[in-house]
């Protein structure tokens, strides 16, 4: 584990570096747009002309104005710093102002966010872990549910999700949580469909026998035998599936003009032209993402620890 | 009323004809593994139209599955050009330069231990993010044409084919090593008869996840701004124009397209990595 911190921070410190020298090239035709209209020195002049140039060429025949491009208001691509401050003064200076809940607050829109991510998670972990236990008693489910999951996988689910908004409107559902829930749901299940018919499988068939011979109920050995040799299983698809429904919530806010939520956020960002409010908004989706499954690996830890499964 | 009672009555015969098949000596065969979830599938289908027609739902709020087919056969000019634009030219192109990408990447960090320590944490945590957000993004770098869908696509599919051909690389015994090096053979014989060859189950498990991947991509860029074609801009415009029969005939071909496109990889697998364990059955 320490082992791989320096490696790490190399890789991190690299990709910083990339996208900071990326700055530049990215931001130059903007800066000199801007610095044009202040009246100052640029070479070749005009907008139209320098189209025709290649960025490297204007860095370098302009290396005065390089400056401005990282630091430009409404950025092609903004540095590093200039979206840690936007995702400052977006969570942690609100909240120091007492405002962490308005709406131009990131851990608002966080929180509509992580609800519907919950509840997408909550009901496709349930979904999953009932599917798994009737696939791995019943064959018939087996034989006719088992296709359909990995078939409903391969379905670019962002294509049902206006339909799912429309239908849940009409059943007089016109939260905007509640469809966001199902995507969320929906792209869960299956990771832990998966995980759970594997795990519920794993029990050897000597311990399986082992439980007849105590003449133990159908029951005894599904609670004792086969749900808790399913636990690690269970976990490790648990951190897919969370993941899976933190996407599920931003692909479901994204074409569905939501207002609030990260996803909202990175649309409106892209409607106002505000490149820095995206990328705040994906820094914090990443950061939330981080945070769930961070969480759930610790309690896998603690789970497996207490469990006797680790040493 | 009759729908209903059709629908249902239609449900409760598929059902049982299921459970006798599967119960029967038969089950094990393949025309039982294709004929139960088909059947089950078309129940579905069934019972959707059932519903539909005894409730009397407005069909801009769900037509009926026997009018989505009469809407997909009558505009299978619009949807092959959605088909062309979003999947042919945005999905694939995009799919494609990813992969290479980073199989590339992957067999040049392969030759770091450092870097392949470093880089395997942040790329499983990259694959984890939803990178789809991006989209807007790349839509103002690229323009609206499939240039920017295909960017998207590149993102989108990078990181997790990244990750599973490290790990996959890596996927070899000490005992193979040692004997290629007892062959004296060179870095490049070794990466080319053993590491490549052993990482292929890997490499397949990521092109796999990043076929599904690759179609969100293209759709969901498409709603950022696109040309007056393709599957995402036909969804999102025929929401906003009640035109729903044609949504779900696109809902349809992306359907297909994903089952397809998922199991021609998978198809491909199973020639090339004929030998693995997984593939033997």
């Amino acid at each position: 584990m320490m082992r791989s911190v320096l490696p790490v921070l190399t890789v991190l410190a690299v990709i910083l570096g990339v996208w900071w020298g990326a700055v530049a090239p990215m931001n130059i035709r903007v800066a000199l747009d801007q610095a044009e209209r202040a009246d100052l020195v640029v070479v070749p002049e005009g907008s139209v002309v320098r189209r025709d140039v290649s960025v490297w060429r204007l860095i370098a025949s302009n290396t005065e104005h390089v400056a401005t491009g990282y630091a430009l208001e409404r950025p092609r691509l903004p540095t590093p710093t200039q979206v840690g401050q936007e995702l400052w003064k977006t969570t942690g200076a609100m909240v120091q102002r007492g405002r962490a809940w308005s709406k131009r607050s990131l851990i608002y829109h966080g929180w509509i966010t992580l609800q519907s991510t919950l509840w997408g998670f909550a009901l496709g972990t349930a979904l999953g872990i009932l599917g798994a236990v009737a696939i791995v008693y019943s064959r018939v489910v087996d034989m006719s549910l088992m296709p359909w999951a990995i078939i409903s996988q391969t379905i670019p689910i962002v294509a049902l999700a206006p339909m799912i908004i429309i239908l849940s409107s009409q059943f007089g559902i016109d939260g905007r949580g509640f469809p966001k829930a199902i995507i969320s749901a929906y792209l869960c299940f299956f990771p832990v469909l998966v995980g759970m018919v594997k795990g519920l499988r794993s029990p050897a068939s000597s311990q399986l026998d082992l439980l007849q011979t105590y003449n133990a109920t159908g029951l005894q050995s599904f609670l004792k035998l086969r749900l808790p040799s399913s636990i690690p299983y269970l976990f490790t698809s648990l951190k897919i599936g969370i993941a899976a429904a933190l996407v599920g919530t931003i692909v479901g806010e994204l074409p569905t003009g939501a207002i609030s939520g990260l996803g909202a956020r990175i649309l409106i960002g892209d409607q106002f032209g505000t490149p820095l409010a995206i990328w705040a908004a994906l820094f914090a989706a990443a950061i939330l993402a981080g945070v769930l499954v961070t969480l759930l690996d610790l309690t896998q830890r603690i789970t497996l620890t207490r469990m006797g499964m680790r040493s | 009323m009759s729908w209903l009672i059709a629908g249902l009555v239609f449900w409760a015969m598929a059902w049982v004809f299921n459970v006798w098949i599967a119960r029967s000596a038969w089950a094990d065969s393949l025309a039982a593994r294709i004929i139960v979830p088909v059947l089950f599938g078309f129940t579905l289908v069934i019972l959707w139209e059932a519903l539909v027609r005894h409730f009397n739902v407005s069909q801009v709020i769900l037509p009926p599955p026997s009018m989505v087919a009469q809407t997909f056969a009558a505009s299978t000019d619009i949807l092959w050009q959605d088909f062309r634009q979003t999947v042919l030219k945005g999905a694939l192109s995009g799919y494609i330069i990813g992969a290479l990408a980073a199989f590339g990447t992957a067999v040049l960090i392969d030759r770091s231990r450092f870097l392949t320590r470093g880089l395997l944490p942040v790329g499983n945590f990259v694959a984890a993010l939803p990178i789809v957000g991006i989209a807007p993004i790349l839509v103002s770098w690229f323009g609206f044409d499939w240039h920017s869908k295909s960017a998207v696509v590149v993102v989108m599919v990078f990181f997790p084919l990244l990750v599973n051909t490290v790990q996959g690389l890596q996927d070899t015994d000490a005992m193979s090593r040692d004997l290629m090096r007892t062959y004296a053979a060179s870095y490049s014989q070794t990466l080319m008869k053993l590491r490549i060859p052993a990482a292929l189950p890997f490499v397949f498990n990521g092109l796999k996840i990043a076929t599904t991947l690759a179609l969100i991509g293209a759709i969901v860029a498409e709603y950022f701004g696109s040309p007056t074609r393709g599957m995402g801009f036909r969804i999102s415009t025929g929401v906003g124009s009640l035109s729903i029969d044609l949504v779900w005939a696109e809902i349809f071909v992306a359907a297909i397209v994903g089952s397809a496109f998922y199991g021609g990889v998978a198809l491909i697998e199973r020639r090339v990595t004929f030998w693995h364990p997984s593939q033997r059955g």
